[in-house]
């Protein structure tokens, strides 16, 4: 763990106060007022104190065609979270922003309806009355009884607080993506069922229809229709037209997810949980697995009986709308609103926490050598590390060169929140596209595109708000850039686009601004989001021409040549600027921790709120993963460092960090971690970690554990340098529970060799065996007095050189000598920090300073290899020393440690992915001693 | 109270600092045989043979055929008219059967099965292309596994022990005789043998436990009752013996030996051999005996706290032995100075509390005499890890050494300095593959 987000402002009360209420209280006059909005649950640290509700939640709304904009849900749906905010309210203003066209009908020209496909719009507006911010994700969804067969509705993330919004909106922006794509899968799939009713419904009709017609053609003798007759066959005509629109109505929607695939951008909606695979298979989007043309997609239809149906469907007023459910296929349903949930719990708790979390897992992302020692496996799992290394290969030398100095040239986007600044920032942009269909293997080329200023900058200077007398400011919103989406909302933005540029310039100018809702820009965050990029194309895809080929949909144009990004190409390039997009995405990520280090001595002036400014990565979806193979990843290119150095920085830069404040940091702020697991959900916690696992629990107790067990046994440092340096250590005792204990405690410095699990083992009852040192680094075993027990202690004796024993019930400790200076660090007994969170990232700190010495060591070439051929091994062997020595200042047993963790990144890094490897035992023939309390 | 020799914690001169298990075999692994410079077989009890590979310990076939334990494996190397060299294994197993195998495609060659009794040797003679079986008879094939020749129905016991002589002999061990069969070419046929019975040697008194030839002069032989016999390769004389030959070397221990000693603690076990000296495994001892001054110059009356079942030695004048106490101990062959040695220092007191068997025995037992030998042999390392007897080991040079136990485990001990600079090696090179050294600035 390289920071430490419990550096958060305290806000539990409970805790503090019983600590208070011990103590005699103080006289009235002497006392501190209390925080005057100290109701139950209320957070002094939020913003605005006057906001109406009491934590974040999700609002969804509907525009209805009917009664206008009205909420639908809240998540969670708990109505103690909104309070006393006017949901109503809010819904009006939240709908209200969404000024996207959503035209459809017959356009002209056209003869039949044609469905638009409209892009979600993101927007970030505030009511600063209400004290309410929010995150506003406009989408709509196809009904064939709506007028124009869509009804839009939003998803809006309501924050108290603005910051929190602002700083977090690429991760909104993605998370609730993926929500509205799988409610709109969902809702495509139902789409496509009722008109797939529809269609027998009026099949059937004409049937029906047809059949009285030529009955009363048989009827009719006299030689001349009947108005009756004529009627019929007028009905008939109508149902027949009906019929043509209602086909072409579902072959458009059934076209879409291929059609959509076109777009790098689009992440076709896969289920992530396995829950009902046949389900899923069977509406499968994954575009390989399914055939071109072939239209399998919504084939599970259950068996419907039609009916006879009137040819007009009356589009009045008095009939019942579909609600969201009826809207959305059933499993998608769930599943949007799992992910919506999942955004909740995501988002909970303080910005600052959230930032600083995402701050450390993208730093740890990037150590992918080396994370796998101590940080948890399973936020490693969680997405798994990419290849670092991998993402140059694709770059020539130049081009990174070339891209650094850029950058390096290049003033920083500087966002403070009040005021936006000017900004300057250059988009190199590389690409590499691969030609999708290969039949000459033209490779990548990459292209490398001039600066083009005007283009390419973000002028956040003429950024002002519209006042649109409905006291609705926006400042700016993704879709700005969009020629199609002409704002027929209130809102009529002038927001400029430059479509050819692929970047969106807004410029609106405030006028006035006496109202209460201010919508905030999102594009400040554009600056250095790349995935806003995004915005920059149309966004309905309408403006594509509907390809009507066999099935609809499926077009396999090559992918044009990648066009030169040099803000002449005309919209037809979209594709091409697609790829630009994700090119230009990449090495814009987290600026501020990729510069290299000479960048960062120039830039470091206009830092001053670093943390708030970067944007965590964002995740990538699978489609861009696609990607990667044609365009080096962000880690890779990112500013070209070396990993060396951007370990090396991580070294200093944590060798400050922990030198400056590793007591007084833990003891002012150690409250919090621990308050924050107690905290019910009711009350926004600012230290609750983004989703509550049950690592972090273990994590606290562990650390609690490990406190105690350095401050109670005088021998904890030779107990933690046996665990470091890679030699098992066995807990003896009798009582489980507290062997458990020790093992707990300990198994936090137990480097782990890469595998999917630490190598701890918590209670063994039987004999040990050479086999199980080499799995496992920390084991307790029972000490049992039967003829079994013997076994054991005759086979701890036995193994006794592979081996440290801690002898729970004796308090002894058997292992050898340690002299360093490293563990007295880790594990000081007179530290200051009281709780087991804090004491736990302390030595999380400690770890990640050894775990950059060890790949320092590690991977220089010369202190393993000889320069020269002719070079004896002494000299190297005296070069290893010097530098473990001299470089990285270790000493005595702390070598050792050094040395074991680079040899389980040797064994890491060169182990093939496929194969396990034998786990090898490393040993040393030292002596043992006898410590003992 | 064990005499036997210890080593404390701190073992500077043992290199083998780090090791692999490897796990396969389901019963007792007791033959090692290596194949070339980097794989070799093990065998065991379970009926299977497997090939690693030394250097990563990567199982590399596992060779099913055989329905029950393994009893004797030899490797062959056969050149065939293409001169490809294919490495072949002959297995033979209690189920009267013998296999020959292809190392490198892990198949079964060939399958003979009509041995009348167990095979419990192998020998090839590589100069002459065929090999021998000894089982109740002695057989003579050629590589195709044409049965070429065989004696008569010898002894129900069966041939222990074969070895190659000069002239197209072989000395076989059947009981107490040794017998010299000569292999000569037959009038009908271009690759027909005939084998003859030459001559049987009756000097021992007791089953010829081991039995190794020395040079292109000399053979040495073993008994269960401890005489070492010291034999010319060429008329079949005995040069020297070494009757109870601990005795000699201390007489005045003799009686409370004698007393203690059981003809199985004064066996021969093994032998081995380099061109001055024999070392015999005797009971829990080692013995080096020398060729020229026709004594014994050094021993370890007790190595280990049993039986010495394989010893080797080294080139660098070391020797290592395995024994059924689990443990593999490597010891240097020392001149001794004129002064008399103080006993090797044993390493740190041990003050761990709980129950250590073998406790601080180092006053073993060396005890100056005016006729002990020139040398000593010091212990500088031992390797433990097998909870059971040690059944042999293979030397791999700088690969490191392997040992199969009757723990159904085969572990290969390593050095752990050269095995971490390999990975440097193998970490830099694939760093070179990802194309991560270049700078990227």
């Amino acid at each position: 763990m390289i920071s430490a987000p419990d550096v958060v402002a305290f806000t539990r009360e409970e805790e503090l106060e019983d600590d208070l209420y011990r103590e005699p209280p103080l006289p009235e006059e002497y006392s501190v007022p209390l925080f005057p909005f100290s109701g139950q649950g209320a957070n002094p640290w939020a913003k605005v104190a006057g906001s109406k509700f009491t934590r974040d939640f999700i609002l969804i709304s509907e525009f209805s065609e009917q009664v206008g904009p009205q909420p639908l849900l809240t998540i969670p749906d708990d109505a103690k979270v909104s309070g006393t905010f006017d949901l109503n309210y809010f819904s009006l203003r939240i709908m209200s922003v969404d000024y996207q066209a959503s035209f459809v009908g017959h356009p002209p020209g056209s003869a039949y309806p044609k469905l638009n496909f409209v892009e979600d719009s993101k927007v970030v507006l505030g009511d600063s009355k209400e004290g309410a911010f929010a995150y506003v994700h406009h989408l709509t969804l196809y009904d064939l009884e709506a007028r124009g067969f869509v009804r839009p509705f939003c998803m809006a993330y309501i924050s108290a607080d603005e910051h929190k919004i602002m700083q977090q909106f690429q991760e909104l922006s993605t998370e609730f993506s993926k929500a509205s794509e799988c409610l709109k899968t969902g809702n495509r799939k139902a789409f496509a069922n009722e008109l797939e009713k529809k269609l027998k419904d009026l099949d059937y009709t004409r049937t029906v229809l047809h059949n009285e017609t030529e009955q009363q053609k048989k009827a009719n003798d006299k030689g001349y229709y009947t108005t009756q007759a004529i009627e019929k066959a007028n009905e008939l005509a109508s149902v027949e037209k009906s019929i043509i629109e209602h086909q072409d109505l579902l072959r458009q929607i059934r076209s879409y997810p291929y059609r959509k695939l076109k777009d790098s951008e689009f992440h076709p909606y896969e289920p992530e949980c396995a829950l009902d695979q046949a389900d899923v298979g069977s509406h499968d989007h994954d575009p390989t697995a399914s055939e071109p043309g072939e239209t399998h997609l919504y084939t599970h239809v259950p068996s419907y009986t039609p009916k006879l149906i009137k040819a007009k469907s009356a589009k009045c007023f008095d009939k019942k709308l579909k609600t969201l459910e009826e809207l959305c296929d059933v499993y998608f349903f769930t599943q949007t609103l799992d992910q919506l949930h999942h955004i909740e719990r995501t988002f909970r708790g303080d910005v600052c926490y959230l930032l600083t979390e995402q701050i450390s897992r993208a730093l740890l992302k990037q150590q992918s050598v080396t994370n796998f020692l101590f940080e948890d496996v399973s936020f490693l799992d969680e997405k798994p590390p990419e290849k670092q290394y991998r993402g140059c290969q694709g770059l020539g030398q130049d081009a990174m060169d070339e891209k650094c100095l850029e950058e390096s040239l290049a003033p920083k986007v500087v966002i403070s929140l009040g005021s936006y600044k000017s900004s300057v920032e250059c988009v190199p942009i590389k690409m590499e596209q691969e030609m999708e269909d290969s039949e000459e293997p033209k490779m990548s080329e990459s292209v490398m595109s001039e600066q083009q200023e005007n283009l390419d900058y973000l002028d956040a200077d003429i950024k002002g708000s519209i006042s649109s007398g409905e006291s609705i400011e926006v400042l700016g919103t993704e879709k700005s850039g969009s020629g199609l989406t002409k704002s027929e909302s209130q809102a009529s933005l002038p927001a400029m686009a430059s479509p050819q540029a692929g970047r969106s310039k807004v410029g609106s100018r405030r006028t006035v601004s006496e109202d209460s809702i201010e919508v905030l820009s999102t594009c400040p965050s554009e600056a250095l989001i790349p995935e806003d990029f995004k915005a920059s194309y149309p966004s309905a895809i309408n403006e594509e021409p509907y390809v009507d080929d066999d099935q609809g949909g499926l077009r396999f144009t090559p992918r044009a040549s990648p066009g030169v990004h040099d803000g002449q190409d005309d919209i037809s390039k979209q594709e091409s600027l697609v790829q630009v997009d994700a090119a230009c995405c990449i090495g814009k990520e987290s600026p501020n921790f990729l510069e290299p280090l000479a960048e960062q001595l120039g830039q470091k002036a206009c830092e001053e709120d670093g943390v708030v400014r970067i944007p965590p990565q964002p995740y990538r979806g699978p489609a861009e993963q696609g990607l990667r193979g044609g365009f080096p990843s962000h880690q890779g290119l990112s500013g070209g460092l070396l990993p060396y150095e951007l370990d090396s920085r991580h070294l200093t830069g944590s060798r400050e960090v922990s030198k400056s404040s590793l007591d007084e940091c833990s003891d002012s702020t150690s409250h919090i971690s621990s308050a924050a697991s107690t905290c019910s959900d009711r009350t926004p916690s600012p230290a609750q970690p983004a989703c509550a696992q049950p690592g972090d629990r273990h994590r606290k107790r562990a650390g609690q554990n490990a406190l105690r067990f350095i401050r109670q046994y005088p021998f904890a440092h030779p107990a933690i340098y046996s665990l470091l340096s890679g030699r098992t250590l066995v807990v003896l005792g009798e009582d489980e529970a507290m062997v458990k204990r020790l093992v707990t405690a300990l198994s936090i410095f137990v480097p782990s060799s890469g595998g999917y699990t630490k190598p701890v083992k918590h209670w063994v009852t039987s004999a040990l065996h050479l086999v199980d040192f080499q799995k496992w680094k920390l084991i307790g075993l029972q000490r049992a007095v039967s003829p079994g027990g013997v076994n054991v202690l005759h086979a701890l004796s036995r193994y006794s050189r592979y081996l440290s024993i801690l002898d729970a019930d004796s308090k002894t400790l058997r292992c050898p000598l340690y002299k360093g200076s490293v563990v007295a660090r880790l594990a000081d007994h007179r530290t200051q920090i009281k709780r087991g969170s804090t004491y736990y990232m302390h030595v999380q700190s400690i770890l990640t300073q050894l775990c950059s010495k060890a790949f320092l060591f590690t991977f220089c070439h010369h202190l393993h290899l000889p320069i020269s051929e002719r070079e004896p091994e002494e000299s190297v062997v005296n070069r290893r020393m010097n530098f473990l020595k001299l470089q990285l200042g270790l000493a005595n047993e702390d070598i050792k440690i050094v040395q074991y963790l680079a040899e389980l990144l040797k064994l890491h890094y060169i182990q093939e992915p496929g194969q396990g490897g034998n786990p090898l035992l490393r040993f040393d023939y030292v002596p043992s001693f006898l410590y003992k309390i | 109270k064990s005499s036997v020799q210890t080593i404390g914690e701190e073992q500077i001169q043992n290199p083998y600092t780090e090791l692999l298990v490897l796990k396969g075999h389901q019963d007792i692994v007791r033959f090692l045989v290596q194949i070339d410079d980097f794989r070799f077989a093990s065998a065991g009890d379970d009926g299977i043979i497997f090939l690693w590979n030394a250097q990563t310990g990567e199982k590399l076939h596992e060779l099913h055929g055989h329905t029950h334990k393994i009893t004797a494996i030899a490797p062959f190397s056969s050149s065939d008219v293409a001169e490809e060299k294919t490495n072949l294994i002959i297995t033979a197993s209690a189920d009267r059967t013998v296999i020959v195998w292809d190392c490198t495609s892990g198949r079964q060659v060939q399958k003979v099965s009509c041995f009348q009794s167990t095979v419990k040797c192998l020998t090839v003679l590589q100069r002459l292309n065929v090999w021998l079986s000894g089982g109740s008879d002695l057989c003579v094939w050629n590589q195709k596994l044409d049965l070429l020749c065989k004696t008569s129905h010898l002894t129900d016991a069966g041939i222990s022990a074969l070895v190659e002589l000069p002239k197209n002999c072989v000395a076989a061990a059947v009981g107490k005789e040794l017998i010299i069969f000569r292999l000569s070419a037959s009038n009908n046929g271009y690759e027909g043998w005939n084998i003859l019975e030459v001559k049987r040697l009756v000097d021992h008194q007791d089953n010829i436990s081991s039995l190794v030839s020395v040079n292109d002069l000399t053979f040495v032989t073993g008994s269960h009752i401890g005489e070492l016999i010291v034999w010319d390769s060429l008329d079949w004389t005995k040069q020297a013996s070494e009757c109870n030959f601990w005795d000699s070397v201390h007489p005045d221990v003799q009686p409370e030996i004698k007393l203690s000693q059981s003809p199985h603690e004064t066996s021969v076990q093994h032998l081995t051999s380099d061109e001055e000296c024999v070392f015999a495994a005797v009971g829990k001892g080692i013995y080096v005996y020398n060729l020229q001054m026709k004594r014994v110059i050094a021993c370890q009356r007790t190595a280990h706290d049993s039986s010495v079942l394989h010893i080797e030695k080294l080139p660098n004048r070391q020797l290592i032995s395995c024994s059924e106490d689990g443990s593999v101990r490597i010891w240097e062959l020392r001149e001794k100075q004129q002064l008399p040695a103080e006993p090797v220092p044993t390493g740190f007191f041990n003050m761990w509390g709980f129950g250590r068997t073998n406790k601080q025995a180092n006053q073993a037992a060396k005890k100056m005499q005016e006729n002990t030998p020139v040398y000593f042999l010091e212990l500088v390392g031992d390797l433990i890890g097998h909870s059971s007897a040690v059944q042999m080991f293979l030397y791999f040079g700088e690969l490191g050494l392997a040992t199969c136990s009757a723990d159904h485990l085969i572990i290969l001990w390593k050095d752990g300095e050269r095995e971490s600079s390999l990975r440097s090696l193998t970490l830099f090179k694939k760093l070179a593959q990802n194309g991560d050294l270049q700078l990227k600035l």
